[in-house]
């Protein structure tokens, strides 16, 4: 399994949650399996994909939020696990798909190809609900069990991106779209 | 404090109504009253840069969000302010305690201290000042001016706020 088959199985399992997608690869992969209002596409600020979730779930308690991080993006943000899981918002899912690269960048090596469990970190940091998943047929009955709260879900996946068309949507509209759709 | 309940008044009044913090000496005071009030939703961060990516998520979500921090944490932040807010033009308020400026005693603030107000005007930020009791209510037109213009704006405390910490 790789990213992209790992974000087809999101989308499939999808009803009315809103997303937060990572920037690069994952946003475009997203894009391109199934665009909806309800997809917000990081471009830049690599790393804050975790935050910029938290933050839409805080101030929309009612709403399901998926937050789709990467192994790399997150290594740049760890403190955002000890605010996410001491704020513990009832409507957060934060799907960290690990494919021990920098997928956009080249398939540069993270350190979870060594010795760094992203599970273990998120415990530390107050996650209460952990999921670890490892093949592919897991994701969708996995995701549709997840009740009301906040989890960390790791998808360990290969490293390799698919070969999609770059995300056409222009900032400024991307922000428009998404909020009228959240606000309704 | 006088300065700190003034500064909170003004804050709420101004329609924030989310507060991303991280602790400065100078603003012991005003985190604790917005503790001690409970009005207005306070979440303690790690990292100012995560911040700016919190607030980005809450403005999606309808909030005004501000971030109270040191201005050290500007310098934390640039990335995230260029590459997010201020290219999905996302606004989001920064009141920032002025470290390493008039009467600053710790070396290590000196440096970001000097470099502040420049650094807000290369990053295309307004800045408001606020030194004195009088002009704390300026806290509201600098939230005014970025709900109208969808614009960031950067509020730096003087030191001068607080003439009892040295």
């Amino acid at each position: 399994m790789k990213r992209y088959d790992a974000i087809k199985k999101i989308v499939e399992s999808l009803n009315d949650e809103f997303i937060v997608c990572n920037l690069g690869a994952p946003s475009r992969e997203l894009y391109n399996i199934k665009d909806r209002d309800e997809n917000f596409y990081m471009l830049g600020s690599m790393g804050l994909v975790s935050s910029i979730s938290f933050g839409l779930a805080i101030s929309k308690p009612n709403k399901k939020v998926i937050c789709i991080d990467g192994d790399g993006s997150l290594l740049m943000n760890l403190g955002s696990l000890t605010t996410i899981a001491n704020n513990n918002p009832q409507n957060l899912t934060l799907v960290v798909i690990d494919n021990s690269s920098y997928g956009s960048t080249g398939d540069q090596k993270t350190y979870t190809s060594q010795k760094t469990n992203l599970e273990v970190i998120a415990k530390g940091a107050g996650f209460e609900s952990n999921i670890v998943i490892n093949r592919e047929e897991n994701i969708i009955p996995s995701l549709k069990n997840l009740g009301t709260g906040t989890h960390f879900v790791l998808i360990k996946v290969d490293p390799g991106n698919a070969q999609v068309e770059n995300v056409p949507l222009q900032p400024q509209e991307l922000k428009e779209r998404f909020m009228k759709v959240i606000s309704t | 404090m006088i300065a700190d309940l003034k500064l909170y008044e003004e804050i709420k009044k101004s329609g924030i109504d989310l507060i991303l913090s991280l602790p400065c000496i100078l603003l012991k005071g005003l985190l604790k009253l917005i503790d001690e009030k409970n009005e207005i939703q306070h979440i303690p961060i790690t990292r100012e840069e995560e911040g700016v990516g919190i607030a980005a998520g809450a403005y999606l979500g309808g909030k005004t969000p501000a971030i109270l921090m040191q201005n050290s944490g500007l310098g934390n932040s640039i990335n995230a302010i260029k590459s997010l807010i201020q290219l999905y033009k996302i606004p989001v308020i920064f009141i920032m305690s002025h470290r390493g400026a008039e009467g600053e005693k710790i070396l290590a603030q000196i440096p970001m201290g000097q470099l502040t107000p420049d650094l807000l005007d290369l990053l295309n930020i307004r800045k408001f000042i606020i030194y004195s009791m009088e002009n704390i209510k300026e806290v509201k037109d600098a939230v005014n001016v970025s709900k109208k213009s969808k614009e960031s704006v950067g509020i730096l405390l003087k030191r001068s706020l607080w003439s009892d910490i040295t």
